[in-house]
């Protein structure tokens, strides 16, 4: 451990509890010196965030004080944080789609003239401002319109202009390409000669290496200390996150991909912003092999996925699972086609966090003839033995499958989706970043069920913005750019991140025929 | 729920009826010139008599009902208030069969019953079909529903059951074989308390044992899941009505074969809006039910009683239910107490 510079600022002590009744938070102590970029690492559900959004404003601790500069103060609301010159970027962009880059930045401070916003007063500012710390938007465009990178710029400016010299970034990185990662490196590196105090999230420990000056690796909740970047190794750090060795490395054999599973053919997705989200793209799945969907988020998964799944709508083009055609079918017609899906925001669509894990796990099967005793009554023993069953198999720490969802650690609500949705027998999983935000204990485990149930027999898709994620667990690749498919990767394993990044980026795109090889009969 | 959230769910709704009954005696103390004996007539008069016992038992029954009816509609997170044109709307109905028809007994108000709860399901299911066909607010048309279930059947009686020779508007007297029995001697407490008993249970059992019940949950909890899920969203929704708005059919209906001779109601009874509260201090759950009924059951024969031989207005006793909804509906009472034990529980 390092000996303490002088601290602009210092937790000391802080405890959150949930209302859920989750520590996330347990005597941790913080604290960071002025003009340097700090590091925050743990692995996730460490609680990262929980002590950031104290720090901010958003959560307030059961014990612990802040000091700022020596003196105590209390942070009621983000804006005595602003007032106190902190600033945050969240890890969900806190963006109105539809406004300008330059109403949003002034948005809550508006240069006014009469009872109506400056508009021309906004433009200059955010053109001066992004001048100044050499961050680029154009002030005129639509939030909407803009790629995530840009979009985290205007966070960053945001917090700027409301007068932020501590400015916080929560995993700013795990949205971005690695070629806007740089970028952003650079850019935070000139914000620190100017004077600015960053606080940096990440859990990939490259990155600490390559910006920070220091670091505090947290992991359950608890600090495991401070350290000086230029004294630890990557292992180091590791170890203190995980508390163990880890690699998280997927063993998996070659796939033997045979019939196709799931066949796209020209399918096109128009959103609700009448954009072509999805934009004429062709594929196929197939069984036995994990195709992987890499690509910056919001350049159409969701879409294409709601559409596979039932959930959204298609504007043409033919979708089919195991040879039937899905367009006429419900949510439930295309799930009895033996498809399961693990949605990208598990607290929305993958359950209901007020009832418990058992009533969870049933959602699908609970008409299913084994649940049910006789016509009127459901089977109670019998869905308290699968559940325990489940319960069991998926490692799920509760204290029984009676507990409500709401009151497990994200890893374990996640692994009750995953229980749910890989014990249906599916014939086609459509896993939508199913790690996202979980522990690498959870994260370990669900890859290795893709893999085995990928051995079984079951066609995977995965879309997931994680690119160590994709091509680690991916056996093929496609990557999607602007609604359309960019690349095919027949070998997941043979490209690199960068080469990656530029398909990711737009900047390249493979030809139409190299592209129609993921078609398969 | 955990153990101890449970408990603490009790001991938040038992502190709210005891600061409800607190203000009602505040108020008391206010207001009367006779605080002692309206006081005393409020809180044991319900028990100074078997007549009295009886009175709380037969208030108790169309409560058992409504609050059951809504308990089913509010499951499914549709805040559904035409508990109250069904529960009146039903009766008419039954009303109707009392009346014109002959039919040996047990038969004759099974049939009115029956009815009853026909009339009030598509009375309920109605806010619900227009809810999931154009997305209309379920609040607001069951809301209007209720009007229209006042005046259409007040309309109805008037014109075709109505009988001339009675000074009010009333109907006929129902055939005799319609009605429901007495089973108190002194008492009017009649056979409808046995079939809410029997209702408790299978609603119950409805909502907690069944495919059904289990996807009404699921939608009041998170209907997106639901729909993810692939339940039936739409068919579920209106099933929950249906099913609520039957059972406070059949409330209206054994209302008025148990304890009147004759339509005599000129104005919506308030059933349905006492259901409300019954089923918002049960949590929607059937099986608390029973003890929510009983409560403003006793509470509203207890102000009755008060009120015939004091200076208190019985009307006092919706301040108390205003009270009472207030604080149970304001998730932030005793929210940092919860949180208290939240952080005892997690450090522990
Ligand atoms: N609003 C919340 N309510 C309940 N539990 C939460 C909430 N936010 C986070 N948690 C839980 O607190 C723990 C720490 O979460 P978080 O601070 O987000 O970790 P990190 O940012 O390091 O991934 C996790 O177990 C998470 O599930
Ligand atoms: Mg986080």
């Amino acid at each position: 451990m390092t000996d303490e510079p002088d601290a602009i600022l210092r937790m000391e002590n802080i405890t959150k509890i949930y209302p859920n009744g989750i520590m996330a938070n347990k005597g941790v102590n913080f604290s960071i010196a002025a003009g340097e970029i700090h590091g925050l690492v743990g692995e996730n559900g460490a609680g990262k965030t929980t002590l950031m959004q104290i720090l901010f404003g958003l959560n307030h601790p059961e014990e612990g004080k802040i000091l700022l500069e020596g003196k105590e103060i209390t942070i009621a609301n983000p804006n005595a944080a602003i007032a106190h010159g902190i600033g945050m970027v969240h890890q969900h962009f806190m963006l109105v789609p539809s406004l300008s880059v330059a109403e949003n930045l002034v948005l809550g401070v508006e240069p006014r003239k009469g009872v109506s916003l400056d508009l021309p007063e906004a433009i200059r500012t955010t053109e001066a401002l992004s001048k100044k710390f050499n961050l680029k938007v154009d002030p005129r465009s639509a939030i909407r319109d803009l790629p995530v990178g840009t979009k985290q710029k205007v966070e960053i400016l945001k917090a700027l202009h409301r007068g932020a010299r501590i400015l916080i970034l929560d995993e700013p990185t795990a949205v971005l390409t690695p070629q806007e990662t740089d970028e952003l490196f650079d850019e935070l590196k000139l914000l620190k000669d100017q004077g600015n105090t960053i606080i940096f999230i990440s859990h990939k420990l490259n990155e600490i290496k390559a910006l920070c000056d220091r670091v505090t690796v947290m992991r359950a909740g608890k600090s495991q200390g401070v350290f000086a970047v230029a004294d630890v190794t990557e292992q180091d750090i590791s170890r203190l996150m995980v508390g163990r060795d880890v690699i998280l490395r997927v063993e998996k054999s070659v796939a033997k991909p045979k019939k196709p599973v799931l066949k796209v053919q020209d399918l096109m997705v128009v959103n609700r912003f009448r954009k072509k989200a999805v934009d004429d793209i062709s594929f196929t799945v197939r069984q036995g092999e994990i195709l992987g969907i890499a690509g910056v988020e919001g350049n159409g998964q969701r879409e294409l996925v709601e559409a596979l799944t039932g959930l959204g709508l298609y504007a043409s083009g033919d979708i089919s699972i195991g040879g039937k055609d899905i367009k006429k079918l419900s949510i439930r017609g295309i799930r009895d086609l033996g498809t399961s899906h693990i949605p990208e925001d598990r607290m929305t669509y993958g359950c209901a966090a007020d009832l418990s894990i058992e009533m969870n796990l049933l959602s699908y099967t609970h008409d299913h003839p084994e649940y049910n005793k006789n016509y009127f009554l459901m089977d109670i023993n019998a869905i308290n033995e699968v559940s325990n069953k489940l319960v069991e198999e998926y490692r799920i720490l509760c204290s029984s499958p009676q507990q409500e969802v709401r009151r497990l650690s994200g890893g374990n609500i996640q692994k009750v989706v995953v229980a749910r949705e890989f014990s249906s027998n599916p014939k086609l999983i459509i896993s939508d970043q199913p790690t996202r935000g979980i522990d690498v204990g959870a994260t370990e485990f669900i890859r290795k069920r893709l893999v085995t149930l990928r051995d079984e027999g079951c066609a995977v898709l995965l879309v997931s913005a994680d690119l160590n994620e994709v091509m680690e667990l991916s056996d093929s690749l496609i990557v999607m750019y602007g609604g359309k498919i960019t690349a095919y990767i027949e070998d997941a394993s043979s490209i690199s991140e960068e080469a990656l990044g530029l398909y990711m980026l737009g900047l390249e795109s493979q030809g139409p025929e190299e592209i129609r090889r993921v078609c398969h009969d | 729920m955990t153990k101890s959230q449970r408990l603490f769910e009790v001991y938040r709704t038992g502190l709210v009826i005891l600061i409800s009954l607190l203000i009602a005696m505040v108020i008391i103390l206010l207001v009367s010139e006779e605080p002692g004996e309206a006081m005393k007539l409020f809180l044991i008069g319900p028990l100074d008599s078997l007549r009295h016992i009886g009175n709380v038992l037969e208030m108790m029954v169309p409560l058992l009902f409504t609050g059951l009816a809504v308990s089913v509609m509010f499951s499914a997170s549709q805040f559904n208030l035409g508990a109250e044109g069904a529960f009146f709307f039903g009766a008419i109905g039954a009303a109707f069969i009392a009346v014109n028809w002959n039919l040996p007994p047990v038969i004759h108000p099974t049939v009115a019953i029956l009815w009853g709860g026909l009339i009030g399901s598509i009375f309920c299911g109605i806010p619900g079909l227009l809810k999931v066909k154009w997305g209309s607010s379920e609040l607001v048309s069951s809301l209007m529903f209720n009007y229209i279930a006042y005046f259409f059947g007040l309309y109805l009686i008037n014109y075709f059951l109505r009988d001339v020779n009675a000074g009010a508007m009333v109907s006929h007297r129902f055939v005799e074989t319609s009605k429901l029995i007495k089973i108190i001697p002194k008492t009017r407490v009649h056979f409808g308390i046995l079939i809410a008993a029997v209702m408790v249970v299978i609603t119950a059992i409805f909502l907690f044992r069944t495919r059904w019940g289990y996807r009404i949950r699921v939608i009041g909890t998170n209907i997106r899941f639901a729909r993810y899920s692939g339940i039936n969203t739409d068919r579920a929704i209106i099933l929950s009505q249906v099913i609520g708005g039957f059972i406070a059919g059949m409330g209206g209906s054994i209302e008025l074969l148990g304890m009147y001779r004759r339509f005599e109601w000129q104005y919506l009874p308030g059933y349905g809006w006492t259901g409300v509260i019954v089923a918002i201090l049960a949590r929607n759950n059937p099986v608390y039910v029973p003890v929510a009924a009983f409560f403003l059951a006793y509470m509203r024969i207890g102000a009755d009683i008060m009120s015939r031989s004091t200076d208190m207005p019985n009307e006092f006793v919706a301040i108390i239910q205003g009270i009472i909804i207030i604080l149970i509906a304001a998730t932030s009472f005793l929210s940092k107490q919860r949180h208290k034990m939240v952080v005892k529980e997690a450090m522990s």
